[in-house]
């Protein structure tokens, strides 16, 4: 498949679609017209296919500078009549919160749509948070797709949904939906329209006391009006497996598991699957529980949906027992599998379920740690940094390591060792001039381009403003690498690749005070080196901004053109001295089995700085 | 195995194929995986496939899991794999818990050492151990050097279409080889089809004869 048959394909046919994907197709099925993000695993996928399609579909995207701007830039667009999507990861719904939480209250006109990707098991994330409870916080309508083709149809219906009600809607996947694929029966795609207007009301779309005070009242009703209709809904559907012992709740990933369980082991079982999920349907659940002898709900991440089963069964004064998590018949952390689930049931069907020998070795398996890439330039930034350091004579435990979300983190890996404190988007700087102030030990805080922007500006007027002594290395890589290569305010384009003001990260550091801002190119490792050391002995704020392009560009780039530069090692001349594997740690060297270094062809990158690691100068360029 | 598992295991297999792909960053497991699942697609089939992004791609392990027909979660039981193809020799024995004595398991005999073995952080066992380790924990084991192969087909990026052209010579392999190579041409760049085609089918040889 293409890309743009996303865009392009017809009614009644067929795509082999990740949910990701179809959440782009439902968007354009349900008539959307703004788009706005910010990159982040596991839902990163969806603002890379609107990059490519968005002109083509004469939609607007952008790959805003932080969440709580693309909330903002979607809420308009949606109070401007227009039909809005706003996605990101599942800790970007807490960057967006304050104005999520404020949009819910003053409602929409055209239909808006929040994805949050969550992230059970933490594949790529900082925690485990389950934002149905996000839902619950706000007020939000919540709608949990089990598979594709249901990220897509969800879409549209959560349009419908969030313009009847004048409310936002909020839909949840997880990693295991976002990145599984699965068939998708494609519907008709409908142009949105291309501006809308936005007719003033202040007291429906400003929170001062005087309307909040209406709006929260009004917010209730809603939910209670909206809680009607998920009773109906056919979203939440009973299967009948027979049998009426046990009733199983369950929603998303975690409703696959169960069927498959299920199926495989012919359980009498039934089902209740919840797709609109909050307002809990209460009357429909009540129905549900009647019905059966007992109750098992399987869920990922938190016990939500068990506890709203359980307050029912207070409220209703039943007597029957629910199974989940928190009597310990389900794990209460991680996701979960078949496995996992088929486990949990066993308990309590009281049969054995099937079970396969598996294999095992006792042989001791590599570690593959996640490692910067060959050719990346924030290798070379951290080598150069830490040879500074060294001739400086500045002693490592007397520095901390104020990292930052994005594959520079990664320097926290030996041999660098250069990560101690990271928790959040932007957090390097912030924690960075708590340290500067609670300790006397040396503070360097690592920070991206990307994050830079998306909250690394606050707390960079707060180190100047409050004269905290922080080297900051900004290290620019032209792009927002880690989720996979989106364009940021610092790059010269714009999320539908037209042409766009840069944003010099170097002029808001000199603008905001900063007492030494310098820009370096860290593939020049003298220079590079010279410049650190100068920083580490500055006496205040210190900015210094590594900038060279990801290996991912250059290697797209020098691929385009034709350009193919290996390095290699001069057998006879290399003294086995290791600092290009020990200390410089390129995954494209390697030692052989009779102890000889060697380059790898394939994942050589060609950047040569190995060539300027080498104390003798015995790597070349491959003829 | 109780009598009951053995049943179960025979039926659901008969309903549903599954099939591990297991990797290193950047070997293009996800685009093999992708192809044959669209493949089934276009025989009518259900499909559902589980595939990983984000951090796991720079130079760890990536694993994708497929399964064809009532499935509804992509995710393999313990054990239940009909179909393992491993990209690198030490990544097959990763899967093994996804596999039994009689799935059949394809493994390319190129390794890839990373970088913590020469940290001294981490061992890479004797490529020899490997094999012996999976020949005699596997029955149905073709074991190929797909590097090679991709060198001689013309590139040695098309070391992935070497690997499918493998899986899909494997005994019940559910999906028509025509349909599969159809899903190449529609999902490769038009300039690689020849060798990629080449390649696919060298594999193909390699485990049919």
């Amino acid at each position: 498949m293409k890309v743009k048959e996303i865009l392009t394909g017809k009614k009644g046919e067929k795509l082999f679609l990740l949910g990701n994907e179809a959440a782009v197709r439902g968007a354009l099925e349900g008539g959307v017209s703004v788009v706005s993000t910010y990159p982040g695993t596991p839902s990163s996928e969806i603002g890379n296919v609107f990059y490519k399609i968005a002109r083509e579909a004469g939609v607007y995207f952008e790959f805003s500078s932080n969440e709580k701007v693309a909330l903002e830039v979607s809420a308009a667009a949606a109070a401007a009549g227009l039909r809005s999507f706003v996605f990101m990861k599942h800790v970007g719904l807490n960057v967006a919160a304050d104005s999520f939480m404020s949009t819910v209250y003053t409602g929409v006109r055209g239909g808006m749509i929040v994805l949050s990707a969550d992230d059970p098991s933490m594949h790529s994330s900082q925690n485990e948070q389950d934002n149905r409870i996000m839902a619950r916080l706000a007020g939000i309508p919540l709608l949990e797709p089990s598979n594709p083709q249901e990220v897509k149809d969800l879409m549209k219906f959560g349009f419908d949904l969030s313009e009847q009600f004048k409310i936002p809607v909020l839909i949840r996947t997880t990693t295991r939906i976002s990145h599984m694929r699965g068939v998708v029966n494609l519907g008709t795609v409908t142009q949105g329209k291309e501006k809308g207007y936005f007719k003033k009301d202040p007291s429906q779309f400003i929170v001062t006391p005087a309307y909040v005070v209406r709006m929260r009242k009004e917010l209730i009703e809603k939910l209670q009006q909206i809680e009607k209709k998920s009773e109906s809904s056919p979203l939440n559907k009973i299967i009948d497996k027979g049998g009426n012992e046990i009733g199983i709740i369950t929603s998303g990933s975690a409703f696959n598991y169960v069927m498959d369980v299920v199926s495989e082991n012919n359980l009498k079982v039934k089902i209740l699957k919840l797709a609109f999920s909050h307002p809990f349907p209460e009357k429909l659940v009540l129905d549900f529980i009647n019905n059966v002898d007992n109750i098992l709900v399987v869920e990922e991440v938190e016990p939500v949906m068990e506890k709203e089963v359980l307050a029912i069964i207070g409220k209703y004064n039943i007597k029957k027992k629910v199974y989940g998590k928190l009597d310990g018949t389900l794990p209460r952390i991680y996701e979960y599998n078949p496995d996992i689930v088929s486990i949990g049931m066993e308990k309590i069907v009281e049969k054995a379920l099937i079970k396969r020998k598996k294999l095992s070795t006792k042989l001791p398996l590599p570690l593959r740690s996640s490692i910067l890439c060959p050719g990346c330039p924030h290798r070379p930034t951290y080598f150069a940094l830490k040879k500074a350091i060294k001739k400086l004579k500045l002693k490592e435990e007397e520095i901390i390591y104020s990292t930052d979300i994005g594959c520079y983190a990664l320097g926290l890996e030996p041999p660098y060792n250069m990560g101690d404190y990271c928790i959040s988007m932007g957090s390097s700087l912030g924690i960075g001039c708590g340290f500067s102030k609670a300790t006397n030990q040396k503070v360097i805080s690592f920070i991206g381009d990307s994050t830079f922007f998306h909250a690394g500006i606050p707390p960079l007027i707060n180190a100047v403003h409050n004269k905290d002594k922080i080297l900051l290395v900004v290290m620019d890589n032209r792009i927002t690498g880690m989720t996979g290569g989106q364009t940021n305010p610092g790059i010269p384009l714009d999320g539908m690749g037209n042409p766009a003001p840069e944003v010099s990260i170097e002029k808001i550091a000199l603008g905001v005070g900063a007492g030494l801002v310098k820009t370096i190119d860290p593939v020049d490792l003298k220079e590079t080196e010279e410049v650190f050391k100068e920083a580490l002995q500055f006496e205040g704020v210190a900015v210094v901004i590594t900038k060279h392009p990801c290996a991912m560009i250059t290697d797209a780039e020098n691929r385009e053109k034709g350009i193919s530069i290996k390095y290699t090692i001069n057998q006879e001349k290399c003294t086995k001295c290791l600092i290009c594997v020990k200390n410089f740690t390129c995954p494209a060297i390697y030692i052989e089995k009779d102890g000889s270094v060697n380059i790898n062809p394939l994942l050589c990158d060609g950047c040569g700085v190995c060539f300027q690691v080498c104390p003798k100068k015995v790597i070349e360029v491959k003829k | 195995m109780s009598e009951e598992s053995d049943r179960g295991e025979k039926m659901s297999m008969k309903n549903i194929y599954r099939i591990q792909f297991i990797g290193v960053g950047g070997q293009g497991t996800i685009k093999a995986s992708t192809i044959v699942g669209e493949a089934a697609m276009k025989k009518g089939l259900n499909v559902v496939m589980s595939e990983v992004h984000g951090m796991a791609q720079r130079g760890g392990t990536v694993v994708t899991e497929l399964k064809i027909g009532e499935a509804h979660s992509p995710l393999i039981e313990e054990g239940a794999a009909d179909l393992l193809i491993a990209f690198e020799p030490t990544e097959a024995l990763r899967s093994l818990n996804k596999i039994n004595c009689n799935s059949f398991v394809i493994v390319n005999s190129a390794p890839i050492v990373p970088f913590t073995v020469s940290l001294g952080i981490s061992e890479y066992p004797e490529l020899s151990s490997v094999f012996d380790e999976l020949k005699a924990k596997i029955k149905n084991l073709s074991i190929i050097d797909a590097q090679k192969i991709a060198k001689e087909a013309g590139s040695i990026i098309s070391e992935n279409m070497v690997l499918l052209g493998a899986a899909v010579a494997a005994p019940e392999f559910p999906v028509d080889k025509d349909l599969v190579i159809q899903s190449i041409k529609e999902n490769l760049p038009p300039h690689s089809t020849e060798i990629n085609l080449r390649a696919f089918e060298r594999g193909f040889e390699e485990v049919k004869n």
